[in-house]
């Protein structure tokens, strides 16, 4: 590589995975895998050629090199030696590491969580709890001289519940997930995450159709973090922008949110699910104030987007695996604390819908217009919080919902997601405290 | 290529006494290339190939069963699979209905899915065809400012699975993509419409219809504004009926059905459906871009009817759920690739057309309809288990029996059940596309519309 601008990376990654599933009353079904390989991207002006192979020889490896050259052709040819820095090697993450802990420990985590859905309440009728771990170790190394590993620890836990009653069948979903080893189960009681998607199920039998209509609504603390996540975060990935197909293009400095909303996306915040040592590309994970007091501040960037602005990326290159391009991607993406007393808030709502927790969202960054799913959501009458409703998405326009939070209470916690995008599926966190939207439309079946 | 079903043969060939093993083995050569102002901005290609090993352990009180898989094809790979699999087994509960497929003496289609074009025809074709896409999309409407993606993709897939109960079986398709999504419009009125163009092989692609879907569908929401909330009937766009009929597979799925997770238990021989309604999956029709002619356990794919005329005739079974409810598997076991396991599930649903053009419809529904050309939120609003039903929407409003002004940022809500019952007409437009379901033209009345 001779050329100037030119860049050429060389990712090789070793993945290895292992689940286990209680389902039906029984340990059903017990997975684990393992996958090794490079994916090596080769930059010629604006264009990207990428290749991956799971043959991590030398000749493996230099056959794919051609062919993600291939596509720079322009390129000439001519070797270009790089002078790496040297390495930054980030061991494991975690404390516990999940080849120390005997299989019969995990599968007795499945076998409590079942057991306490199961007798929280005769309505609940199924059950499938499922325990996953998974260590990811690459190294990036560039011909920009980058050279870093990163060994990347993450354990989650999920129960779904379901119950049954005159109404038919209703669902009920816990999760916790961590960047973390078997020590997280230091601190989750899976009964009791167990107990609480039993609830959830439960309560929704007796629910009422979800309103329909433009109406307030308050989001508990720690319901998900969805609305932020999908309200601006995607519309503020950098790829949007220099396409000119964000909402949020050309709108730094102005005021795009209600005064309360300060919005971070950060991956250094050690143990959450979108954290990392390094991003994808290499590039140290950092805290980025994307909007504060309303104001939009920053964008996010990966390596080629940044380069394109003549700027440096803010670590938020991320792919899923060494077969999949960088892309730039949400890290954990959190509103900060308010002032408000949440109980507060919802006294203060004569009329509105309380959402204890979200679903998953989805958004359209060109015209801004997302929408969000609810899994517990009640009514708020008389500013007191009464009928459970069954599960509805709402929608909205991200710069105007934004502008639309005009309480933002003091207590504050993380939920993990994964998020989807252009075909690749990479874990996040995301959070929020206690606030108020003054509208939004619910899409309920009660007219 | 080595011989993918030697592999497989090789590794079931290790079972011990009072051992069952299947090797399900797959390959494939992909390429994705996406353009961007005339230039190519990513092209990638890659082979990958995997192995997924299952192992049971025959026990007086039912079979242990463990997986596991590695993406990769070397021994050594392979070696480490065939091993975490027996540990893994080890763990498991023994489960009486737990077993491997057996042959049943169906015999695989005879249905070509695999078209030689995509591996003859050349890279540099092959960006040609995404150029002309995008050179297409941005040059046919002064209307549309941006084209953010215009993408060609291809794939070929091979997989073979033996196992010690007799099964052999290999498969292979392929399929070629051309997808484009345009932004309509500037300033405080953008509006986004996406074109598809899908086949087995780049030969059969067609840029000019993806690029008039792409412009169609942007151009005709400029303008948009949320409608007021109301009780609607909705006429569902063709990719819209697909996404929903994926959702109902979930729910016919024999697999949900014995496991108490879908709305349809219990309901055999009822009437759940409109008695327009006929819905069958079939991955035996060549058109259908996920047909195949063997599943997921090998077993020979096949036409299942699933509701016939309004009534719900059957459930699909991979051949553990089946045995749980003392029938056969209808070789309906689908899998994620090497690294998933077998469960039951739709391929190919097709609900049988009806007689009338999209246009005919909307006459037929009048007044206080809305025409939908996208829904979002799939996955958070529509319960597979509950039948709740809950979807952000965009679209036309039907006035006067014609297609009208545009409406975004509203939801339709009504519940799967309601939904089948309130069939008004299926549209005669059936049109093949990349999910589970095959798609048409879709009349429903009872919706409630919210909005302003």
């Amino acid at each position: 590589m001779t050329r100037g601008g030119e860049m050429a990376e060389v990712f090789c990654e070793d993945r290895t995975s292992r689940s286990a599933v209680f389902d039906d009353g029984r340990v059903e079904e017990l997975s684990s895998g393992q996958e090794r390989g490079a994916g090596i991207r080769v930059i010629s002006g604006d264009t990207t050629g990428f290749a991956h192979t799971a043959d991590l020889s030398e000749g493996g490896l230099l056959a794919a090199a051609r062919v993600a050259a291939s596509v720079a052709r322009s390129g000439g040819g001519g070797t270009q030696i790089a002078a790496l820095e040297p390495r930054r090697a980030h061991g494991s993450n975690a404390v516990r590491l999940h080849d120390g802990v005997p299989m019969s420990e995990k599968l007795e985590l499945l076998a409590r969580a079942d057991d306490a859905a199961r007798s929280h309440a005769k309505e609940v009728s199924q059950v499938q709890a499922s325990y996953a771990e998974g260590c990811r170790r690459f190294l990036v190394a560039t011909t920009e001289g980058t050279y870093a590993s990163d060994d990347q620890v993450r354990t989650r836990f999920n129960v779904v519940t379901i119950a049954t009653g005159d109404s038919g069948l209703q669902t009920g979903f816990e999760s916790v997930a961590r960047t973390e080893g078997f020590e997280l189960f230091d601190d989750v009681d899976v009964a009791e995450m167990a107990r609480t998607a039993a609830a959830r199920a439960v309560a929704k039998l007796g629910a009422r159709p979800a309103p329909s209509g433009e109406l307030p609504v308050v989001l508990a603390g720690g319901s998900g973090g969805v609305l932020f996540h999908e309200a601006c975060g995607h519309g503020l990935e950098a790829d949007h922008i220099v396409k000119d197909s964000s909402v949020y293009c050309g709108q730094l400095g102005q005021l795009v949110a209600s005064p309360l909303v300060t919005l971070v996306d950060d991956g250094t915040v050690a143990g959450e699910w979108g954290a990392f040592a390094i991003d994808d590309e290499g590039r140290p994970a950092q805290r980025n104030v994307l909007i504060e007091n309303g104001v939009l501040t920053e964008y996010m960037w990966d390596w080629l987007r940044a380069r394109k602005e003549g700027r440096s990326s803010s670590g938020n290159g991320r792919r899923e695996t060494y077969q999949h391009l960088p892309m730039v991607r949400m890290t954990n993406t959190f509103l900060l604390a308010g002032k408000d007393d949440p109980d507060e808030i919802v006294a203060q709502t004569p009329r509105g819908v309380y959402v204890a927790k979200l679903g998953g969202g989805q958004v359209n960054t060109a015209t801004g217009d997302f929408v969000f799913g609810t899994t517990e959501a009640y009514l708020i009458e008389d500013g007191k919080i009464t009928e459970p409703l069954r599960d509805a998405n709402l929608i909205g326009n991200g710069p105007e919902v934004l502008r639309r939070i005009d309480a933002i209470a003091d207590d504050f916690s993380m939920m993990p997601g994964t998020c989807g995008k252009d075909g690749q599926s990479v874990p996040v966190g995301c959070g929020q405290p206690t606030l108020r939207i003054t509208g939004v439309t619910f899409g309920g079946t009660a007219s | 290529m080595s011989d993918l079903q030697d592999l497989a043969d090789s590794v079931i060939a290790r079972a011990g006494a009072d051992e069952g093993i299947e090797a399900y083995v797959a390959r494939g050569v992909e390429t994705e290339i996406r353009v961007y102002e005339g230039s190519i901005e990513s092209l990638s290609s890659a082979t990958s190939a995997g192995i997924g090993v299952r192992v049971l352990r025959e026990n007086p009180d039912g079979a242990q069963v463990g997986f596991a898989w590695a993406g990769s094809l070397d021994g050594e790979a392979i070696d480490r699979a065939l091993a975490e699999a027996r540990q893994n087994a080890t763990f498991a509960s023994p489960d009486p209905m737990m077993a491997l497929a057996v042959p049943d003496g169906v015999t695989p289609a005879s249905i070509a899915l695999r078209s030689l074009d995509v591996e003859t025809m050349s890279t540099d074709d092959k960006v040609a065809l995404a150029l002309e896409l995008e050179a297409m999309t941005r040059s046919s409407d002064p209307r549309i400012r941006q084209v953010d993606a215009a993408d060609y993709g291809d794939h070929v897939t091979e997989t073979a699975i033996s196992s010690t109960t007799g099964i052999r079986g290999r498969s292979e398709r392929s399929s070629a993509y051309l997808s484009v999504s345009a932004l309509a419009g500037s300033g405080d009125d953008t509006q986004t419409g996406s074109g598809l163009s899908v086949a087995r092989g780049p030969h059969g692609l067609d840029p000019s219809l993806a690029s008039a879907q792409a412009i169609e569908r942007s151009v005709r929401m400029l303008g948009a504004t949320k409608a007021p909330s109301a009780k609607v009937t909705v006429v569902f766009d063709p990719r819209v009926t697909s996404t929903i009929l994926s959702i109902l597979g979930a729910a016919l799925s024999g697999e949900a059905v014995v496991k108490g997770r879908s709305f349809f238990e219990g309901r055999l021989g009822e009437v759940v459906a409109s008695s327009s309604v006929t819905l069958v999956d079939d991955p035996t029709v060549p058109e259908a871009f996920t047909a195949s002619t063997i599943d997921g356990e090998g077993l020979a794919c096949r036409r299942n009817l699933l509701i016939e005329g309004g009534t719900l005739n059957g459930f699909v079974y991979d051949s553990v759920a089946a045995r749980r409810v003392g029938a056969v598997s209808t070789g309906s076991a689908v899998r994620s690739g090497y690294s998933g396991t077998p469960s039951a599930g739709c391929r190919a649903l097709v609900l049988t057309p009806g007689t009338l053009s999209p246009e005919e419809i909307c006459t037929l529904v009048g007044e206080d309809g809305i025409y939908i050309q996208s829904i979002t939120g799939v996955h958070s609003g529509a319960s597979p288990v509950s039948g709740d039903f809950s979807v952000g929407a965009e679209g036309l409003m039907i006035r006067g029996g014609q297609r009208a002004e545009p409406v975004r940022e509203v939801t339709v809500a009504s519940t799967l059940q309601r939904m089948l019952l309130g069939v008004v007409a299926i549209g005669a437009d059936l049109t093949w596309l990349p999910g589970a379901a095959a798609g048409q033209t879709l009349a429903i009345g009872d919706f409630q519309l919210s909005g302003s």
